[in-house]
């Protein structure tokens, strides 16, 4: 049980308001994430329905009952900060028993609870150390089932995997995916990495300034972006969006090609250019070309590995059928 | 200070310092050991030559010894009780963001600019005066009989002095350690169903017990030696004489070197076992 329903919920600092009137429903069981450029108000938003922040107008309702004013602890809601504000004095076991002793739940339930989220994150062994004594996985392990012994109605995920290294964070995204799964309990989750919201999400909420640009599954974002925002916040490495004459060619005031998405040649194509850059992961090359007469610079992804140097002449051809295209006010033509 | 021509050119440098600091210490320490095992009588019959322990085994026998330990324990632990518990609630309260929060930090702080001397004076004379003080007034407002403070309640004033003095202390350390809590870990308390009071008990005062600590070392350190208080105020009557102020009794008013000197080193032994309680207790705090 844990649908949210946030309707025309506004916020304001003092004269500022971060959060346009806004509605949203996260549907039971579902795993939304929130993506959006820094100080989009994401962050904020996850509070908001956390009850750390006050809404300044609106109604938040959790499983059909309101609880714009339910204080944060009766919201039956759990939440993972960035820094995972593990209580640095308190043994991991303690830890996780805090929310059950604070409930007044009785010492067997309590040990018992304990028991089954330490073998379900791997805790066991770790139980009566410090989290000062544990590493950063562990730590953001222990925020977790601190989560878990609640069986909240839904976990809220402030950006969890923020302060991990890169190789702990793609563990983390796949655990934390894993637990959903195993769970089925609703989980919202805040991120700025596109990567992490198109790879755990089933709803991805992409925001801009307290407004939602667009709501819909990942590959719904990927293929057809509702505006040129979206268009170029989904996607790794960015989508090369173009204007001018090149662009009205295609249909549109702005259009848009994938890296993915063009073809390459050493002798004929649509675009002629300079390479620039050349990026060799080993599994792909990310090849920048200049001087194509469009706006900028386009990127190119190439499969596999490719020989060209630095100022060679390189020629591309967009594929039509994958070109997004936009009007003035940034909408995508369909 | 990485290489040996670094290292020893600092060792250089700080040697002035390490030398003064060190002769500032020694020389009266030394004296003190010295005079305290002689007969030493400046207005009758000056240096009398070596006494052994007498002087030591004389200080502990007298009738005052011991009441000036006992009041000079509770001196200091009074003042701890009272200036933890306030400091602590000072802090919380000066945390909370307010209209012109610099100024009142300011205020508070201002006490311990105030000299000892000058600010028993004031205490005194200005506030616990039975006839012209302002806490008489208060109290004859009240239709109350005003309190001779210094006579009938001498050690509770002291103590009450010496707490406004050192509570800005206390209130400084234990504010900057509240300001280091993360914020996140007061939120996670609060999703976690911990009311005000039991997020002030489980996470706000396990934050500060290092900082408490810290205070209560430095404190007592300073505690035990507190003098200029007692002297403007009652002048070691009415059972507020401490261990030092003994001391200085011993010296001054009955022209005994020797046997103050004595009393002297007594009082480092106790400062020194104090110190190395008070260092285990914040050496395992620190630990963890």
């Amino acid at each position: 049980m844990g649908q949210i329903t946030l309707k025309q919920v506004t916020k304001s600092f003092g004269d500022v308001q971060v959060i346009p009137p806004l509605d949203l429903t996260i549907e039971d069981g579902e795993f939304t994430v929130f993506v959006g450029p820094s100080g989009c108000g994401k962050s904020t938003l996850l509070r908001l329905i956390a009850g750390l922040e006050d809404i300044t107008t609106g109604h938040i309702e959790i499983d059909g009952k309101d609880a714009t004013d339910v204080v944060p602890a009766k919201r039956g809601l759990a939440m993972v900060f960035q820094s995972y504000a593990l209580y640095p004095h308190m043994s991991v076991r303690k830890n996780i028993a805090f929310p059950l002793k604070m409930a007044g739940m009785d010492k067997a339930e309590i040990d018992k609870r304990i028991a089954n989220a330490a073998s379900v994150l791997n805790l066991t062994d770790y139980l009566d150390r410090r989290p000062g004594q544990l590493s950063g996985g562990q730590r953001q392990r222990v925020a977790i089932g601190r989560a878990i012994v609640r069986e909240p109605a839904a976990f809220l995920f402030d950006e969890p995997l923020s302060n991990l290294d890169a190789a702990l964070r793609v563990g983390m995204r796949l655990e934390i995916s894993e637990l959903h799964e195993r769970l089925k309990t609703t989980m919202i989750y805040v991120t700025h990495d596109q990567v992490e919201a198109m790879t755990m999400a089933d709803k991805i909420v992409v925001l801009r300034a307290g407004h939602i640009e667009q709501v819909g599954s990942p590959l719904e974002l990927y293929h057809k972006p509702r505006n040129e925002f979206v268009a170029g916040f989904i996607g790794s490495p960015k989508m090369n969006i173009f204007g001018g004459v090149e662009a009205q060619k295609y249909g549109g005031v702005k259009a848009g090609i994938r890296p993915e998405h063009i073809d390459v040649s050493m002798t004929e194509g649509t675009w002629k250019g300079k390479v620039g850059v050349a990026e060799h992961l080993g599994s792909d090359t990310f090849i920048h070309v200049h001087d194509t007469g469009l706006d900028d610079m386009i990127t190119v992804r190439i499969t596999g590995d490719i020989s060209v140097r630095h100022g060679d002449t390189i020629y591309l051809t967009p594929q039509l059928d994958q070109m997004h295209k936009f009007d003035a006010q940034g909408l995508r033509i369909a | 200070m990485a290489t040996k021509a670094s290292r020893s050119a600092a060792r250089l440098m700080m040697a002035p310092a390490v030398i003064l600091l060190l002769g500032w210490m020694l020389v009266p320490l030394i004296m003190t050991l010295w005079f305290s095992f002689r007969t030493y009588l400046p207005l009758r019959g000056g240096d009398q030559g070596w006494t052994g322990f007498d002087n030591y085994v004389r200080f502990v026998s007298s009738s005052a010894f011991w009441p000036a330990v006992q009041t000079t324990l509770l001196i200091v632990l009074g003042v701890l009780v009272i200036t933890v518990c306030l400091g602590i609630l000072l802090a919380i309260l000066l945390d909370q963001p307010m209209w012109g929060q610099g100024v009142v930090r300011i205020l508070v702080i201002a006490p311990f600019f105030v000299m000892p001397t000058v600010s028993a004076l004031v205490w005194k004379n200005m506030f616990m005066d039975p006839v012209n003080g302002l806490l008489a007034h208060l109290w004859r407002f009240f239709g109350a009989e005003p309190v001779s403070w210094l006579s009938d309640a001498s050690l509770q004033s002291i103590i009450m002095i010496v707490s406004w003095q050192w509570l800005p202390f206390a209130t400084l350390i234990l504010l900057t350690a509240i300001q280091s809590l993360d914020s996140e870990q007061l939120e996670a308390a609060e999703m976690d169903g911990a009311p005000v009071l039991k997020r002030f008990f489980y996470i706000i005062l396990p934050h500060l017990s290092r900082a408490i600590t810290i205070v209560i070392l430095i404190q007592t350190i300073f505690l035990l030696a507190i003098f200029a208080e007692i002297f403007v105020t009652t002048g070691g009557a009415f059972g507020t004489r401490t261990l030092s102020y003994l001391i200085f009794q011993r010296v001054l008013e009955s022209q005994n070197v020797g046997l103050g000197s004595a009393g002297g080193v007594y009082a480092i032994i106790l400062a020194n076992i104090v110190a190395i309680f008070l260092m285990r207790i914040v050496g395992k705090n620190l630990d963890t």
